[in-house]
């Protein structure tokens, strides 16, 4: 029990009255993240339960590293690809320093491929991780409150949800934003309405649109363009993907959101042990369904009014924000029967933005940002009509 | 009766009719990506803004109550026109860039609400005054938005590049967000943010209390 011991010994100089007093919440996240906390309920109400905000916020994120291994094969195997394509056998940069000895950039390998893909994304994560837990750190000690393991998820979903060739400086501004912004001026963690993961992306996505949409950020390499199969489907264009690879992830896109087998499999995770809520992705996925059916029966120009549901499924970040991002417990829908309209919600605006809207080939962030503000309209709605019909049973 | 330093000083960060009472909140919006229009337009809403103050004052006690607003409206539109003929005369380029915004000073809350509020009470030269000290309170807040807007926007202010952007063979990489009206919401936001952190009077009673978050020992 060192390890217990000296925490125990340092722990007087960052309590109240102790040298180290502001930085007691970074003192509290690494004893708690080591430890059980033992802490119980102060007040009138006692609650027991297995389950509390950090394993709920750590299932979540070990779920995540399902699609970011998955993610990162496919970042590597499309920018090796591309290599041999340009018939180029080393990397330029600062990442080639680290790759060139370790890989041989052969597409067929899929150590070469996963390689290069981690070496895309470790790097954005340490850098989006240690920008947003400094901001994190800094409000909760101005604030008096701890430091939330709901940041491990914002940062690693904020990470799948970026393309892999960004600069890094703009990772790290656009999950400032969202942390501060989307968060922390309301109050921290569990009094957000924003999803800050999105609204950092939103942020990007806005700020910086010739890196974060276009043809030439999905695959890593540089000088290579490609459109992502939803940008050449909103164009009239081949998908240039079959269904089954587009299914499993081979194609160009965000990190985290090409593979819908592994998103899936992640999501099943996540429902059977009832962290996220399948009513939600549920509700997302009968919203898709119902709203482009209905689409697929109008006459058009418009080649996107003919997209068939199940493309709409596996491609772009359909997959990635019904299971990951629309399922944020603080800022989706409280209620059951609100969590349904609240997934149906973004369903039909994700539909409705990659169909109508020439200027957004892809339509779930801003779809799920729409269905948060929405959320407590819904549940509000739901909590009025439990309410009459109990008053109308008398 | 307020002093007359009172009433000139007092909108400016006291009582700032954006940042405290959030009003003219859409031409603050729409007239601050560059700091050319947004001096103009600042300009127009001083003059204005005292000048309405100064003749609805002069005339409060002859405007039958029931029609008072008609007038108030008729005296700031003759104003507004005044100010959007002059501004095409002399200024041609920046009045078609205003475009609609000069002529929405009409309906610009603050205009109109100090008409209604202060200069139907009060002598010409106190309501002179209000006019002009809420239109300096404007201008502050719309001054610091353009401030922020073209210099990260697009790497000049007033139309000089005084950060070399990437085009242009620099390093800075422009924010294309502060090009869009809804970044000035986050600029205002966290302008208010500041001034009420500096002056806390300004802070909202919360609708309900949370408890607070604990500091408290863990057993071990």
């Amino acid at each position: 029990m060192g390890l217990r011991s000296f925490l125990d010994d340092v722990a007087p100089s960052f309590e109240r009255g102790g040298k180290l007093e502001s930085l007691y919440p970074l003192y509290e996240a690494i004893d708690t993240a080591l430890y059980t906390p033992s802490s119980t309920t102060s007040g009138a109400s006692h609650v027991r339960d297995g389950l509390n905000l950090k394993r709920v916020m750590i299932t979540v994120w070990l779920c995540a590293f399902l699609p970011v291994f998955v993610g990162s094969y496919f970042i590597g195997l499309n920018a090796n690809e591309a290599m041999q394509a340009l018939g180029m056998t080393s990397v330029d940069n600062w990442r080639g320093f680290f790759l060139n000895g370790l890989v041989s950039y052969d597409p067929n390998s899929v150590w070469d491929c996963l390689v290069h893909g981690l070496a895309y994304f470790i790097p954005l994560y340490i850098t989006v991780f240690v920008a947003g837990i400094l901001f994190e750190l800094w409000f909760a000690s101005k604030r008096g409150h701890e430091i939330n393991e709901g940041y491990f998820v914002t940062s690693i979903l904020f990470t799948l949800s970026l393309p892999p060739s960004i600069p890094l400086w703009m990772a790290a501004v656009g999950v400032v934003f969202g942390v501060v912004i989307a968060k922390e001026v309301f109050g921290g963690t569990g009094k957000n309405f924003l999803n800050p993961a999105l609204t950092g992306r939103a942020f990007l996505y806005f700020a910086y649109p010739a890196q974060m949409s276009g043809d030439a950020v999905w695959v890593a390499v540089d000088g290579w363009t490609q459109a992502t199969p939803l940008g050449n489907a909103a164009l009239g264009l081949d998908y240039g993907v079959d269904w089954m690879s587009a299914f499993i992830g081979s194609m160009p896109g965000s990190v985290g959101e090409t593979s819908t087998l592994a998103i899936l499999i992640a999501g099943a995770l996540l429902c059977l042990s009832r962290i996220a809520s399948w009513r939600v992705m549920a509700g997302v996925l009968l919203g898709m369904v119902l709203t482009s059916s209905l689409f697929n029966l109008l006459p058009s120009s418009n080649p996107m009014f003919a997209m068939p549901f199940y493309w709409h499924l596996v491609l772009g970040g359909f997959a990635f924000g019904a299971v990951f991002m629309a399922t944020d417990p603080v800022s989706a829908a409280m209620t059951n029967n609100g969590r349904w309209f609240y997934g149906i919600l973004i369903g039909f605006m994700c539909v409705l933005i990659r169909v109508v809207n020439p200027a957004f080939p892809e339509g779930m962030m801003l779809a799920i940002l729409f269905g948060n503000l929405f959320a407590p309209l819904l549940d509000h709605f739901v909590m009025q009509s439990n309410i009459k019909r109990r008053l109308a049973r008398g | 009766m307020a002093s007359q330093k009172e009433v000139l000083i007092d909108p400016i960060f006291n009582n700032n009719p954006i940042a405290l009472q959030v009003l003219g909140i859409c031409s603050a919006l729409a007239v601050t990506i560059n700091m050319a229009t947004t001096l103009v337009m600042c300009l127009a809403v001083i003059f204005v803004c005292t000048m309405s103050n100064l003749a609805v004052s002069l005339v409060r006690n002859r405007v039958p109550t029931n029609i008072r607003i008609i007038v108030q409206m008729t005296i700031i539109s003759s104003l507004v026109i005044v100010v959007d003929q002059v501004l095409q005369a002399v200024a041609y380029d920046i009045s078609k860039s205003l475009s609609v915004f000069v002529g929405l000073i009409i309906t610009n809350c603050i205009v109109m609400g100090r008409a209604e509020a202060f200069a139907m009470q009060n002598g010409p030269w106190l309501s002179a005054l209000d006019g002009f000290g809420n239109a300096l309170g404007y201008s502050v807040i719309l001054i610091g938005v353009a401030l922020v807007r073209e210099p990260l926007g697009s790497g000049t202010l007033l139309g000089y590049e005084i950060i070399p952007t990437v085009a242009n063979g620099g390093w800075y990489v422009p924010n294309g967000l502060l090009l869009l009206a809804p970044s000035a919401f986050f600029i205002i936001g966290l302008f208010i943010w500041a001034i009420r952190a500096w002056k806390t009077d300004q802070v909202e009673e919360p609708e309900y209390e949370i408890a607070p978050n604990g500091q408290y020992k863990e057993a071990i």
